[in-house]
Parts: C-alpha cells; structure tokens; sequence
C-alpha cells in the first residue's frame, strides 16, 4: 500500500478540519471495508486517510418517535441491525444492512460507506431511499442536506465535495400504519453482489395506499428512485392489478446493463419481480 | 514514513509496537508483534484466514489499519489455548479431523470462538451462517460445523 498518513479525530469540527487541510487528498476512512481494498489495489490513494469512527456525531443511533432514525455516517452493521428500535421500524433496512457480507464484515462496515462508496449495487442505498431518508453532510462552510436518491451521481461518485463528509442519514418515522423492505436476487444465499436489489416501503389508510417509494439498486449507473411507481400506487388498494402497474412502471424507470452478472433483460425481469415481492411484504407488515 | 506508537491488549497482554500507518493489522501482527497463526489468504474480506476478534467481534485484520487497534481488544488463535490445554474448539477440530492443509483452520477457530462467546448453543444453520465468511478449499466444511457443534455441547457441559 502506497505511504499515507492517518488521523484519527474525537470531534466533528477536528474531522471537518484535517478533512479540509488535506484538500483533495484526504479521505475520510469508515470500516475499510471498501477503502482498503481500493487502497491495496492502488484505486485510490489519498495521502491523508481520516478515521470517521471516533467522532460521536458519525456513531449516532437514535429513534424518536417525531424525527425518526438519527444513523451517524460510522457506525457498524453489526449495530444496526441488532438494535431492537430499527429492527421495529425499519426492518427493510435491517434486510439491505445484514446483507453486507460475512459476520466478519458486518463488524466493520457502515451504512455510510456503503453509501458513499457510490456504487450502484450497494444494498442499503435502495432502502435508504425507499424510506426518504436524506443525508447530513458537513464541510468548512456549513451543513447541506441531500436526499439520498440525489446523493450518488455515478459509479464511485457523490455529491461531496472533496472537503465535505457525510454526518449521518435522517430517517423518517414510520407515518401511521407504515412499513419497508428490501430485497436482491443473488445466485447464492450470502456473500454476493446484487444482480438487483429493490426496496419498498408503503403506508396504508386501512386498505389505501397514502404513500409508497421504491428504490432500485444494480439497474442504472446509480441507485434510483422509481418516483411514478410508487405515486401511481397512492389512493389505490394494493391489490394485484396496482402492484403489477407499479412493477411495469419500476421496469421502466430501470436502464440496466448487460454484464457477467446477468442480461439488461434477466435484469428488467428481476425489477419486476422483487418490487412486486418487497410491495406485497412491506403492505403485510404495515397491516 | 514516521512510525506511530500504538497500545493494545493482545490476547489478554498489554502490548505496544510501532508501526506505519499504510501497514494493516494483519502484517502488524504477523510481522511486528510476531503473532503469526493469523493467516494471509486473500487480502479482500473473502477468505476469513485473518480473522481476529477486535473488540468482541470476528473482524478481517487485513481490512484494518495497524494504527487502528490504538486502544483495542484483539484475541488472535494464539490467545485460545490456555497454556499447554487446548480450547475445546480446538480439540474438537482435531478429533473431528476439521483439517487438512490448516491454512484456513485459525480464522475458522477464531470466528466460532466469537460466535459462541455470543451465542453458546448455535443452530447448525446459525453455524453456517457465521462462518461464511471463512473458506476452507479441503474439508468440505461438514466436519468444521460438526467440530463446532460438539465444542458447543462440551462447553455446554452436555
Ligand atoms: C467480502 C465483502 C462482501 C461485501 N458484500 C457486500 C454486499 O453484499 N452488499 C454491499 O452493498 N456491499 C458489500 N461489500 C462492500 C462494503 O462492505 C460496503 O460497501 C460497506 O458498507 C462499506 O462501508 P465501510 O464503512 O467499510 O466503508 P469504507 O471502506 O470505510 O469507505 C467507503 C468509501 O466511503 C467513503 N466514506 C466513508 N465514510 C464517509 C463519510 N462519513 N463521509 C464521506 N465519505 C465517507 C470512504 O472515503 C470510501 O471512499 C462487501 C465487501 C466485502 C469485502
Ligand atoms: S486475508 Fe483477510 S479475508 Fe482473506
Ligand atoms: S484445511 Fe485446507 S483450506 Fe481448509
């Protein structure tokens, strides 16, 4: 690995700082779960890596009932989804955050670096959008927010600035009866990349629908949300004939590729497939 | 490049060293510390040969920086047995003949002694699940989950 320098700061205004000095040769270091590698493979090689996980702000994990889920930027899988509150309200995002490897992984990785990593496959960045939830970001001038839909703008890119971190994602609460889930297809049961990964969450007014957001993975150059799919669900009983009119509107709001993961075509196939399968199971646990 | 000084409790030892930020814990503790029984395999968080328990969790110590363990916990396989006696998962993967080559066999050891330092009486599907991120390219893996189910019942006292 090329020589580097390492910071390892207890304060947000410390990170924000070193972050700042280094210009754009500093970056901020979560698990290493995607950064070492890329490191070791000579990707990328910033001079200045900054540790995130000493900073109290990126390991926030907080729930209430108003605001919804405080996720600081750092902290842990392991965590997330061994924490009964999110587990409660938020059980897709526990599905797309216990996907992320081995045991071994989930220790380190965070739902941040997943995020910021920017890859179009990443599991809980579909989660993250079907339930709305926007980015913190804090840099020398100030704090922006950004949904999470607008976060990633191509493969290994994002909306920071070189002097920018992420702080933490703002979840909403559940709204009334309200649920989520995610799912991807892999051809095994664990350690994979997704093909295609989608995510759903729907709130329910007895039997309407008041609300639903689908974010697809794996089917773009970015993770997206399928806005006219979940608005065509709205003051509709979700039933078969709506589910399958929201599926054939994700389809098209995909523009897969073809590579050694699967066809563009398998790949529109699976869209179809897991938002019918995430819509049915989110509207179950909602009721 | 500067060296920076770092403690640690390593297998229940105060121990400090110096070493280069670029370097990860891995090579730390093979080439620094000396604890060589964490093996290299991969280098990408595939093969598990690394494993080490960092503060109470199985953790890939070739995705950790050395300069990260500042403060930390860490349990190699050296820290199983206890003197002359084997750990019970260590026996067992002997008489279970868990082992062929052993190259993959600390990181296999060291990942279930984390799973059932949290979770003393695994399902075998539970088993597989946590070690799925360790590969073995001789056993076929059977005689792994049964070792492990059998150290489970011993130290179970069953
Ligand atoms: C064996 C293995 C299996 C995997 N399986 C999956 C899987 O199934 N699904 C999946 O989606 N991913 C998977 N991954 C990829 C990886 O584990 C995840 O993307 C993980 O969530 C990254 O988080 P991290 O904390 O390790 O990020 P890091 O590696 O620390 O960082 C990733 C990137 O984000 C940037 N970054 C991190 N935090 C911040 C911040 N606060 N502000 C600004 N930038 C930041 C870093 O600079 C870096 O560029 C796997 C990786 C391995 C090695
Ligand atoms: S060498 Fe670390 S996981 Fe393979
Ligand atoms: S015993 Fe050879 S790799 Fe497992």
């Amino acid at each position: 690995m090329h020589e580097l320098n390492y910071e390892a700061p207890t304060s947000l205004d410390q990170a924000i700082s070193v972050l700042a000095a280094a210009g754009e040769n500093g970056r901020m270091l979560a698990g290493g779960t995607d950064l070492i590698i890329q490191m070791r493979a000579g990707v990328r090689q910033p001079g200045q890596v900054i540790d995130a996980k000493k900073v109290p702000e990126l390991q926030a994990l907080s729930f209430e009932a108003q605001t919804g889920l405080r996720l600081g930027a750092a902290r842990a899988c392991c965590d997330i989804i061994a924490d009964a509150t999110v587990q409660q309200h938020y059980p897709g995002l526990v599905e797309a955050a216990g996907l992320i490897g081995s045991d071994q992984i989930l220790a380190r990785a965070s739902v941040g670096g997943n995020v910021c990593n920017g890859s179009p496959a990443a599991d809980t960045t579909p989660a993250l959008i079907a339930l709305g939830a926007v980015c913190h970001i804090a840099g020398p001038n100030g704090t922006r927010e950004v949904a999470v839909e607008d976060f990633v703008t191509a493969p290994g890119q994002t909306v920071l600035a070189p002097n920018e971190l992420l702080v933490a994602f703002q979840v909403p609460a559940p709204q009334g009866q309200a649920a989520d889930c995610y799912q991807r297809f892999i051809p095994r049961n664990e350690m994979d990349i997704a093909v295609v990964g989608v995510g759903s969450c729907v709130a329910l007014d007895g039997d309407t629908c008041t609300a639903a957001r689908i974010g697809l993975g794996a089917v773009a150059a970015r993770p997206l949300l399928a806005k006219e799919a979940g608005d065509a669900l709205v003051g509709k009983t979700l039933d078969d004939a709506a589910i399958e009119a929201a599926a054939q509107l994700a389809q098209q709001a995909a523009s897969p590729i073809s590579d050694m993961r699967g066809t563009a075509e398998f790949r529109t196939h699976l869209v179809g497939v897991l938002t019918r399968r995430t819509l049915k199971a989110a509207a179950a646990r909602a009721r | 490049m500067k060296k920076v000084y770092v403690q640690t409790t390593i297998n229940g030892e105060e121990t400090e060293f110096l070493c280069e930020p670029r370097q990860s814990l891995l090579e730390v503790l093979r080439d620094v510390v000396g604890y060589t029984g964490t093996k290299e395999g991969c280098l990408t968080g595939d093969c598990g040969a690394c494993s080490v328990i960092l503060d109470g969790r199985p953790t890939d110590s070739c995705l950790v920086l050395g300069v990260e363990a500042e403060g930390k916990d860490i349990t190699t396989v050296e820290g199983l047995a206890d003197g002359d006696a084997l750990h019970p998962l260590q026996k067992k993967f002997l008489e279970h003949a868990a082992l062929q080559c052993g190259i993959c066999t600390p990181g296999f050891l060291v990942t279930s002694k984390a799973l059932l330092d949290r979770n003393p009486n695994p399902t075998e599907h539970e088993i597989r699940y946590a070690l799925a991120g360790n590969l073995c390219r001789c056993t076929g893996y059977d005689k792994i989950v049964r070792a492990v189910q059998d150290a489970a019942a011993e130290m179970q006292g069953r």
